[in-house]
This record gives structure tokens, sequence and C-alpha cells, in this order.
């Protein structure tokens, strides 16, 4: 605040207020004080005008509108009946009651808002005030003065002398920092194999959300079930959502590499997490047994094996093997033998 | 009357005799700030984020940030019996079951809309009238941090909910985690504990969104509106500024009624949004489920066009000596760090570029640097090429357009519409450049058209000032508007104001014209 211009003088004196209005006082202080001169005032409405009336009363109106709005608010706010009840006949009260409080406040605020604004258009005057810049640097005096203080303080501490202080302070400033970083390890957890492996494993049924078992003749053709391995806290994996998808008749698979026999009659099974960005890949179009991940649009072709066909992802969706238990219940032969989901460091 | 005086007086006086602020409070309220609408922008993101200060914590009031397990048993029917999380079900108690609750925390989403978008369109402002020049470097680094920090606090907000939208949104942030080279498996088991979605992210990102960002924001807004304070703001050129002057109204009592009516007005456009115009409804969208997703997931507005890049970034996977750099991390983390790393730095590459040392108080026409307009344009064909992309499914499903057709529009769009945008807005500029000198040194069109005695027809222009034997004019261009329309310097003085009755006398206009006069300097009648 004090970028005052020292070589201007500051010849203002509390004796020379003693014969001035508020009005001099402020103009003859920002002058001489504060460099700032008011250029010139317009007086959009004087106080006894027609005008100055007219403009007053609108800024009133205003501020009256606050006012009702407010008492509006509050009688809404306390007396709704505002309790959610669907096909009740006081839904409409529940629906229009979230609109009537905004609007109400917004009115409140709109209402103290246009009128201070009017106030300041119609009733202040208008005034041009010019402020002068003295430069971004500190005069010359204080750059060298503040230069020479610090260096001083600096060879009083002694520390460009003393050698020994220097470093070890180093040291210790160091391993302060260590300190307030350290105790955040705590954060840090060892990744292991976590990503590389899912709840499925041999022998697990394949269950729907409910917790239902899947048997071959569940499906229809063409038809896609989500499911996950009927183990504790199966359904709760965030990795081990699968699709179970029954192929049409005629839908021929080209088998990856590997994966051949992974299927189980016209069934087969893959991860549902997309291995791009790891959403669900949810929607499947039966007729071309493409899959399509709602988030990016990466798009899977079911009879390449879930190849991705189009979009951002790069691999295919890893396919889950399966087969019938001696119950008539899908079960996994084994986990899925690479990594599902996105793509990270380690995966190889 | 004398009794309040009094009493002010006295109250002043206790505090001075304390506080000894008397100087620093005249020199504060006499301070100039120039006047412009563009100058206000800034505050729009100020006020906004006041609005989201008081709206959060009247939320935190009621929010559970736990991702414990409950059986919801509220208001709202048809989720009632499902099993959630306490973020998630008080989450819907705010909306249902807390008197007003609703209101408020659609006030909170809008308002977080309009932070960013504020901050985005002042940041525009500043970057095309070259206000970030010397010596105001470091208010523009303390603006994109606040712009970087804005995008954090809005995701790591509407994260909280823990509803199928948010945790979709947080599986892609833990994807984008895992695709960072060689540590993304360690980050993203530092930032989630244990396998996604674990039990701890809400809790950890909701004491981010309520203490440690906003405080961050609450200490970069403090030290940019310090260093506007110190700086003095910039002003567009005109009649009796300078590089050594500010020209405006002064900071009480002129600006500080116009900011706080702003302040209302903006406050009121908010709370009319959240009453009537419903956003973010978690109830629809269901508690988060990592084997479910829905059709048109999109994040907000600011995180959108990160979306956009992703959709578009080509199938293109690294693999190497046994490691994989999978293709998410390039538009995700590779790009926004470069374009906000251009960002941050592009004061200190136009200055080194233009070798300009010099300190800047006065602000320019877009159009008198074109180089900088068109890369500000190319920059926002960019962006909205992204964020058009990142809704490309709704467009598509919308417009019956196929869905991969909109990958490729986005892809080879990308490539082209900046080129374009560049060389378009350069030309445009160059031509308004032309246009201005054009006028100045011909006069403004009249509209008047002659015929000269050899039959040539001639509009005739009005000079704007004293013209040389040629009859050209000879006022220079001094980078403020040129008038292009003989009513803008017709003699005959302004139109009276107001919209529907007369708000001024018309002999106040005379009075005002003849003050300017005196001002500038001229003779009573310039025409003379």
């Amino acid at each position: 605040m004090s970028d005052r211009d020292p070589s201007r003088s500051r010849d203002l004196t509390v004796d020379d207020l003693e014969e001035m209005s508020d009005s001099e006082r402020f103009r003859a202080a920002a002058a001489q004080l504060d460099d700032v001169h008011v250029l010139s005032v317009h007086n959009p409405a004087p106080p006894d005008s027609k005008l100055g009336r007219r403009a007053e009363r609108k800024v009133a109106a205003c501020f009256l509108l606050t006012f009702v709005s407010v008492v509006a608010f509050i009688v809404i706010f306390v007396a709704w009946p505002w309790e959610f009840s669907p096909g009740d006949h006081s839904f409409f009260a529940y629906w229009t009651y979230t609109p009537a409080l905004g609007i109400c406040m917004a009115l409140a605020l709109f209402g103290l808002g246009a009128g201070i604004v009017l106030w300041g258009k119609l009733l202040m005057p208008h005034e041009e005030a010019v402020e002068y810049r003295h430069g971004n640097r500190s005069d010359e005096l204080d750059r060298q003065t503040t230069a020479a203080t610090m260096r001083d303080a600096l060879v009083t501490t002694g520390l460009p002398r003393r050698k020994l202080l220097r470093r070890s302070l180093g040291l210790a400033g160091g391993a302060m920092g260590l300190l307030a970083v350290v105790p955040l390890g705590g954060l840090i957890k060892n990744p292991k194999r976590a990503l590389f492996t899912t709840p499925w494993k041999e022998g697990a049924r394949l269950v729907r959300y409910d917790g239902v078992p899947m048997r071959p003749q569940d499906m229809e053709p063409g038809a896609l079930e989500t499911v996950f391995p009927g183990v504790p806290g199966g359904t709760k994996s965030a990795d081990a959502a699968t699709m179970l998808i029954r192929l049409r008749p005629g839908q021929q698979i080209a088998s990856r590499k590997g994966q051949e026999g992974f299927g189980w009659g016209d069934y087969v099974a893959f991860s549902k997490i997309c291995t791009h960005a790891g959403c669900p890949v949810s929607l499947y179009e039966q007729q071309t047994g493409r899959i399509l991940c709602p988030c990016h649009q990466s798009q899977f072709d079911v009879t390449l094996d879930a190849k991705p066909v189009f979009g951002p992802a790069t691999r295919p969706l890893p396919m889950l093997p399966i087969t019938v238990d001696s119950e008539g219940f899908f079960v996994a032969r084994s986990d899925y033998r690479e990594a599902i989901g996105p793509s990270f460091w380690e995966r190889p | 009357m004398s009794q309040n005086a009094n009493i002010a007086d006295q109250t002043a006086n206790w505090a001075d005799e304390r506080l000894g602020a008397a100087g620093a409070l005249r020199k504060t309220a006499n301070k100039v700030f120039p006047t412009h609408w563009s100058f206000m922008l800034g505050e729009i993101a100020l006020y906004s984020f006041l609005i989201l200060v008081l709206t959060g914590t009247y939320l935190t009031l009621f929010f559970d940030a736990s991702m414990a397990e409950v059986r919801y048993n509220g208001s709202y029917t048809p989720l009632r019996g499902i099993e959630m999380s306490r973020a998630y079900s008080s989450t819907l108690n705010i909306s249902f079951d807390v008197r007003g609750g609703l209101v408020i925390r659609q006030i909170h989403h809008w308002a977080a809309l309009l932070f960013v978008a504020a901050i985005v369109v002042h940041l525009l402002r500043t970057f095309f009238t070259g206000a970030f020049r010397k010596p105001r470097e470091l208010n523009w680094l303390l603006g994109v941090g606040l712009l970087v920090m804005g995008l954090l606090e809005g995701f790591a907000g509407y994260s909280l909910p823990d509803d199928l939208l948010s945790g979709t949104g947080l599986r892609i942030a833990s994807a984008i985690m895992l695709s960072i080279p060689v540590v993304g498996t360690w980050v993203y088991f530092l930032v989630f504990g244990t396998e996604f979605p674990g039990t701890e992210i809400v809790g950890r990102l909701y004491i981010a969104h309520v203490l440690l960002v906003p405080g961050i924001i609450f200490a970069l807004i403090a030290l940019h509106l310090a260093l506007v304070v110190k700086n003095k703001h910039t002003q567009f050129p005109g009649r009796g500024r300078t590089e050594r002057n500010v020209v405006g109204v002064r900071m009480i009592p002129f600006f500080a009624t116009k900011g706080g009516g702003l302040f209302m007005v903006v406050f009121a456009m908010l709370a009319l949004l959240g009453g009537v115009a419903q956003i973010n409804p978690i109830w629809l969208y269901g508690p988060y489920n990592p084997a479910q997703v829905s059709a048109g997931s999109q994040p907000d507005w600011y995180i959108g066009w990160l979306d956009g890049s992703t959709r578009l970034w080509p199938s293109w996977e690294i693999h190497a000596f046994n490691h994989t750099i999978s293709p998410l991390f390039w538009p995700t983390i590779v790009m926004p760090g470069v374009i906000f790393t251009l960002l941050a730095l592009y004061p200190f590459i136009e200055a080194k570029l233009t070798r300009d040392k010099a300190h800047h108080h006065l602000l320019q026409r877009p159009r008198d640097v074109p180089v900088r307009t068109g890369l500000g344009a190319m920059s926002i064909a960019f962006y909205l090429v992204l964020l058009m992309s990142g809704g490309n499914d709704l467009i598509a499903a919308e417009f019956d357009i196929s869905l991969n057709a909109m990958t490729w529009i986005g892809r080879i769009g990308l490539l082209v519409a900046p080129p374009i945008a560049y060389w378009v807005t350069y030309r445009i500029c160059l031509g308004l450049q032309r246009h201005d000198r054009e006028v100045l040194e011909h006069g403004v069109e009249t509209g008047i058209v002659k015929r000269l005695p050899h039959g040539e027809y001639i509009e005739v222009h009005q000079p704007l000032g004293p013209v040389d034997e040629h009859g050209h004019g000879t006022l220079e261009y001094a980078g403020t508007g040129v008038p292009k329309r003989l009513n803008q310097v017709s003699g005959l003085g302004r139109a009276i104001r107001g919209f529907f009755s007369p708000i001024e006398e018309p002999a106040a206009i005379e009075q005002e014209q003849e003050r300017e006069r005196e001002l500038a300097g001229r003779p009573k009648d310039p025409q003379s």
C-alpha cells in the first residue's frame, strides 16, 4: 500500500482540513496523499429532480421485491407439503417445491442486485477518476538498501563464514523435509500381483447378480447375461464381472491362439471390463456380434474372440474358460489366463 | 443524524486506535478501477467460489463421505431396499429428505460449472487482450493454477455421491492412473488404497474437496487479487489513458456498488438454475456398480474435452521389454500436461519470441496481434473438436450419424480445424486492421453518392480529423476503436439514454459533452 511517490510533497496538513467540507477534504486527500484525481463528476439525477425521484422509486421497488421474496421463501420453506410421495396427489407439491424455493431465492437476490446496480447507475454520480502508476520496480534507494540489509543479515548470521554450521543446517533441513513427507508413506501399498488375478477360480459357478447360478438351458440364442463368480464377495468384485454370451445358430468363432475350447457348446464368456479404461462394456448387438463400450466407443467382435475392431481399445477382452459341472451348472475352469481391464506398466 | 455520525466516529476511532488502518483504508477506498464489462469476468469466478463455499458448507452438514454399505430406506421409493454406500444414500437424503436440500445441492453444482466457465472466459479475455504481459506474468501463472485446481476440485466434487455416473468417472480415473509408465500401479494403489473401488476413495476425495483444494484455491485467489491491487488493473487505450495511469472509478463507493450488485445478480442466476434446471439427478443413475454403466455417460463440461481426446486417440499400445504403455496415457496425461505447460509458459514464450521486455498496462485489441489471436482461435478450435467428441455418441444418436463416422470426423477435425481457424482468424484480423487504417485515411462512409461532372460516381467520405494536401486523414491509429459509421462521429450529440422512458435530461448530455471537450483540450466546436 505504501507505493506513495516519495518525490511528491505531502503538503496537506490537519490544519488545512479545518475550513473544508467533507467533499473538499476527500478530494484534497485523494489528490495529495493518494495521487488519485477526480476528473469529472456527472450527476444523472439531482436529488430534487423528477428523474431523481423516479429513479429512487425504481431502486426502492427492487429492494421491496427482495423483502417480499424472502418472506415468500420462508413461507414456502416452512409450510409447503414438500415430502416425496410418488403417485400421491401431493406429488405435484413435491415436484414444484424446489423450483418455488429457487425462484423465490433468485427473485430476492435479483431484487437486491438490480436495486444496487440501478442505484449506482441512476442515482449515484458518474465519475471519472485517474490514478497514477509509479512503475513496478521499487525505487533505487529501496532496492539498494534492501539488498544491503539482506546481505548484512546474512553476514550477521555467520552462515557465509561457518562451513560446518552451513552444512549441518543443510543436512538438518533436508532431513526435516523428509520428515514431512515420509509419514505419507503409509499411503503406499505394494500392488503385488493383485491386478493379475480375479476372484474366478476353478469350479466357481457363474452366478447372476442376485446369486442365481446359470445353466445352459437358461439363455436364448443371442442372449447375454452378466455373471459373477459364485464365491463370497464375487458379485461385489470390480474385476470379476463377466459376460456369458450364447451365440446365435450359424455364428462361427475364430478363436485366438491358445483359447480354442474356452467356450462350452455355443456359450462363450468374456471379461466385461473394457481393456481400454475399465468401463463395463455393456452394449451387445446380437446381429453383428459386436460389443460396444459406452464410455469411449471401443468395439469388440465376439466372433473374433472379442478382438477390438474400432475405437481406442487395443486388446481383446480376456476370455474365461468355462464348462458345466456334474449338477448342470456353468463353472469356470480357472481364473482368467491374463490380466483383465486396462493396460498397466507391469503387464507383459 | 448527528447522533449517527457520532456513533460512526466513535466506532472508527475505537478501531483505528487498535488497528491504525485509517490511511490504508482511505487509500483503498480511493483506488481507481477501470470500467469495462470484460474486467468483471474474473469477478464472476470469484463470486461463484464464494457461493460454492456457502452452499458447500451447508451440504457438509448432511453428507456422509463413507463407503460403508447400507440398505436404503429413505423417501425415494424406487431405490428402497437397495444396497448402496452411505455417501450415495446421504446424497439421496439431501435430495429428498432434507427440507430445501435439493435446491442447495443444485445451486452448488451449477456454481461449480459457472466457476470453471468464468475462469475460462476470463482467461480468454486476458489472453486475447495481452493482459498477461510484463509485469503480470506471475498473475497469469496463478490464474492457470486456479484453472487446474478448479478442474480437480470439480472432479473430486462430482465423484463424491458414489452414483453410477461418478463411479464410472472414478473407474476411468483409476485406469488413467494405471496407464502412467513405471509407477502407474503404485499411484493407483496409493490413491485407492486397494484394488478399485475399495472403501477409501470417497473419504479421501472428500477431504481433498472440502479442505485441501479449496484451501489452495483460496490462497491462490488471495495472491491473484493482491497482485491486481499491486500492479493495478490494465486498461484499454483511449482518451486520457496512458501506460502511466489508470482511468476509471474509485473503489468506494462506485466499484464496490457495481461488484456488490453483480454478486447478487450472479447468485440470483445460480439460484434460479438450482431451482428450475435439474442437474446431476443421481437418483436416476442408481448406486455405483462396477458391472453396470449407462449409455451417454458424460463428465461435467470442463472434463469433457479429455473424454473426447480419449475417444479419438487411436488404439496404439506400446509393448516392449515385457512392459506395456496404455493408449490411455497419451490423451489423458501427456496431452493435458503439454497443454497446461504451454498455457502457463505462454507469456514467457511470447516475450522471448517478440523480444518484448517492456512493461504493458494498456491492453491490445485482438486484431492488432493477429498471430496471438490466431493461436488463440486455433486452441479454441482444438478444444471444441475435443469437447464435441466427448459427446459424439449423443450427437450420433440425435442426428442419426454413424458413431464410427463421428469418431473419424473428430480425428480428422482435430488435425484440420485448428490450422483453418488460425488462417481464417489471421486474415480477419488483417482485414479489420486494414479497414481501421482505411477509415483513418479516407474517412467514414457517409452514404451520400455523388456524380462527378465527367460521369464518375463516388461516395463522399467524412474525414475523422485534419487532412493533408491529398485529402488523406492525418490521424494515427491509436490502438483503440475507430468509428465506422457516421452516427458514431455525429456532432449532434448522442441519443438520450433510457429504454422505455428517458433516464436523463437533455441538458445533462450537453453538459457532459462540454466537459468531455474541456478534458480533451479541444475547442468548443470541433467542426469550426
